[in-house]
């Protein structure tokens, strides 16, 4: 018990030092161009904690997130700009609906192992994609679909990456906050206990079927929430950022950060949305630079880069102190 | 038109494009069979096949024959260099692992492929002109005839290799169990590299002989190699009649649906298969067992 205490203690001062991070961070470049990235690393973060939870905490994987990130932006947008309705009710219905859906389609897809349900969500990812596309009355097909007003409270507009900076933000760090509950709970530890061995947490007597589907139910929703965001901050959607290249993405900024922890995600997210504003120089080179990078962590640093660079800089500290030892 | 010779022609085109996706689908079922493993990567040889043999046709200007025979050869280089440097440095890793740096592999050579060729797409002539040959209702390219003819002889060089060579029936013993193969002495990790070669040199053929009717580019690996997996597996991931009786289905079912609904719902028909193929059958609708899968 007193373990458990010491450990929630440890979790909250990590998770109030990266708030406080977080918080004064605009202040160090004052708006302009840096804040504007920032505010993607903020959805990306949100949507890869999304992830994170399916694939790192429960070991299954989806190569089709990027389909529930647009069903929230498209939903979002026709809801407020073709519908009129109110922002924050159509990201709640909204949400609610692409969680349901991920609750049906979780049942049978779920079943699926390994490459199988690899391929499954693959080809849910790619039939809405195509939908997005082809469905040109409801979506304005490949053009995009525009005119989606910003958020509000009462006469107060989201309307500038400083103030959507704080939105957006603020949203990612309660889910931070409620998936590092989660995941350090009865369900979290149901969750390790999956990726471990189905069959073994079976016999521990979790309901393996049910916590899948809840979780990946959990993960659309997160991710529906995170495409409306997306939605109201761009005020413009178009199907190109919802294909199978981001829900590609997306699985690289949970791996590159560090399958099962939330804090990687935020790091993979961080890195993988600057890089191509690094690499813009370079255009077209970044989509080299994915691949190699996923197939370097994955052979290199499985634990990611929240477990890679404590464990490099430990080896190079040992490999010093050695030496020095040998001098002495 | 009247609809019974719409209904043919959509039947032949859609058997030709099967044709295709049964080829992509046995390079699928060959390294599943041998190692396990989904190639995602798989469709990016069907990429190279095309752009390799656009490039030594028209950038280095060879004969057709030899461009051919170098583009099946570089893109064969390309996947054992895959299975080298990716796969093999991969000791018992996990599924998710495997689906990652096969994702990575495909993303890095269709990065490749871009920075070497651009962005545009290219044209490759057809192979024996382009005057439509008159079969009953429909008609029909040479070229589809080239589609039929190199599909056939593959499958039947396939089926010859595995049942009456030596590294055929050694890749097959793996298939079954890579351990007890191991045990009488098969070198399982060379037949691994074999299969990673087989397969891309059969995904190449793939796309050189289907790159004179629907063009190439860097990118249409994705597409190909995916509805080659659904051919895979509708057959039951079996690298025979299965997965050609596989891709035949699909490609009747998604040239009907193209001609009679939408064909911009075309790809999507494919998929809408695949999930439910996955769903109700994930072993396939053709598999009777686990032995003789390769």
């Amino acid at each position: 018990m007193t373990k458990l205490r010491s450990f929630l203690k440890h979790e909250m001062v990590k998770f109030i030092l990266f708030t406080i991070l977080i918080l004064f961070l605009p202040l160090a470049f004052k708006g302009g161009y840096l804040l504007n990235v920032f505010v993607f690393v903020g959805i990306h973060t949100l949507l890869a904690v999304a992830l994170n939870l399916l694939l790192g905490y429960a070991g299954q994987i989806s190569l089709g997130h990027a389909a529930f990130f647009g069903l929230g932006a498209y939903a979002s947008g026709i809801l407020t700009a073709t519908h009129g309705q109110n922002p924050w009710l159509a990201m709640a219905v909204v949400a609610a609906a692409v969680g349901t859906l991920a609750f049906i389609i979780g049942f049978p897809i779920l079943k699926l192992k390994g490459h199988y349900l690899a391929m499954a969500t693959l080809g849910f990812g790619i039939i809405v994609y195509i939908a997005f596309n082809e469905a040109v009355e409801l979506t304005g097909g490949p053009s995009g679909f525009s005119g989606i007003p910003n958020l509000s409270l009462g006469g107060f507009s989201f309307d500038t990456d400083f103030k959507n900076y704080y939105l957006i933000w603020g949203m990612t760090l309660v889910t931070i906050l409620l998936s590092l509950n989660l995941v350090n709970s009865r369900i979290g530890r149901g969750l390790k206990a999956i990726h471990d061995s189905e069959v073994a947490a079976r016999v521990m007597g979790v309901n393996v079927r049910f916590l899948k589907v809840q979780i990946f139910a959990l993960s659309a929703v997160i991710s529906s929430i995170a495409g409306s965001l997306y939605a109201h901050t761009m005020t413009f959607v178009s199907p190109t950022s919802f294909g199978f290249n981001f829900s590609v993405e997306l699985v690289t900024m949970v791996i590159i950060g560090g399958l099962g922890s939330i804090y990687g995600s935020f790091l993979g997210a961080a890195l993988l949305t600057f890089l191509p504003e690094i690499l813009r120089a370079f255009q077209d080179y970044d989509i080299v630079v994915y691949g190699l990078l996923l197939i370097f962590m994955t052979l290199f640093m499985p634990g990611g880069l929240v477990r890679g660079i404590p464990a490099l800089v430990g080896q190079i500290v040992s490999r010093a102190g050695a030496g020095s030892k040998a001098d002495a | 038109m009247h609809i019974g010779q719409q209904i043919a022609q959509y039947l032949l085109s859609g058997l030709s494009t099967g044709a295709i996706y049964a080829l992509i689908g046995v390079g699928f079922a060959i390294i599943h069979n041998a190692t396990g493993i989904i190639n995602f990567a798989q469709g990016e040889f069907v990429m190279l096949g095309g752009m390799f043999t656009v490039f030594f046709l028209t950038v280095l200007n060879l004969p057709l024959l030899v461009s051919v025979i170098l583009a099946i050869a570089a893109s064969t280089i390309a996947g054992v260099a895959f299975e080298r440097l990716a796969i093999r440095p991969m000791k018992n890793a996990s599924p998710i692992s495997l689906v990652i740096i096969t994702v990575g592999g495909s993303i890095l050579i269709r990065g490749i492929a871009m920075l070497v060729w651009g962005k545009d797409t290219h044209a490759l002539e057809t192979f024996s002109g382009n005057e439509p040959i008159q079969l009953g209702e429909a008609t029909i390219l040479p070229q589809h005839l080239w589609i039929f003819a190199v599909t056939t002889v593959v499958i039947i060089c396939s089926k010859l290799y595995f049942n009456y060579t030596i590294s055929g029936k050694a890749m097959r013993a793996c298939a079954y169990n890579s351990r007890a193969a191991g045990l009488v002495g098969i070198d399982v990790r060379r037949m691994v590299l074999f299969s990673f070669a087989i397969s891309s040199a059969m995904g190449s053929m793939a796309g050189i002989i289907i790159a004179p009717l629907t063009m190439t580019s860097y990118d249409v690996g994705v597409m190909l190699g995916l509805k080659g997996f659904c051919a895979a597996i509708i057959g039951g991931m079996s690298s025979g009649l299965g997965t050609v009786f596989g891709g035949v289905i699909l490609g009747i079912l998604e040239s009907l649906g193209a001609g009679i609904f939408s064909s911009g719902y075309k790809d999507a028909i494919a998929f809408i298969i695949l999930l439910i193929i996955l769903f109700i059958r994930p072993h396939g609708l053709f598999s009777k067992g686990d032995t003789e899968r390769v």
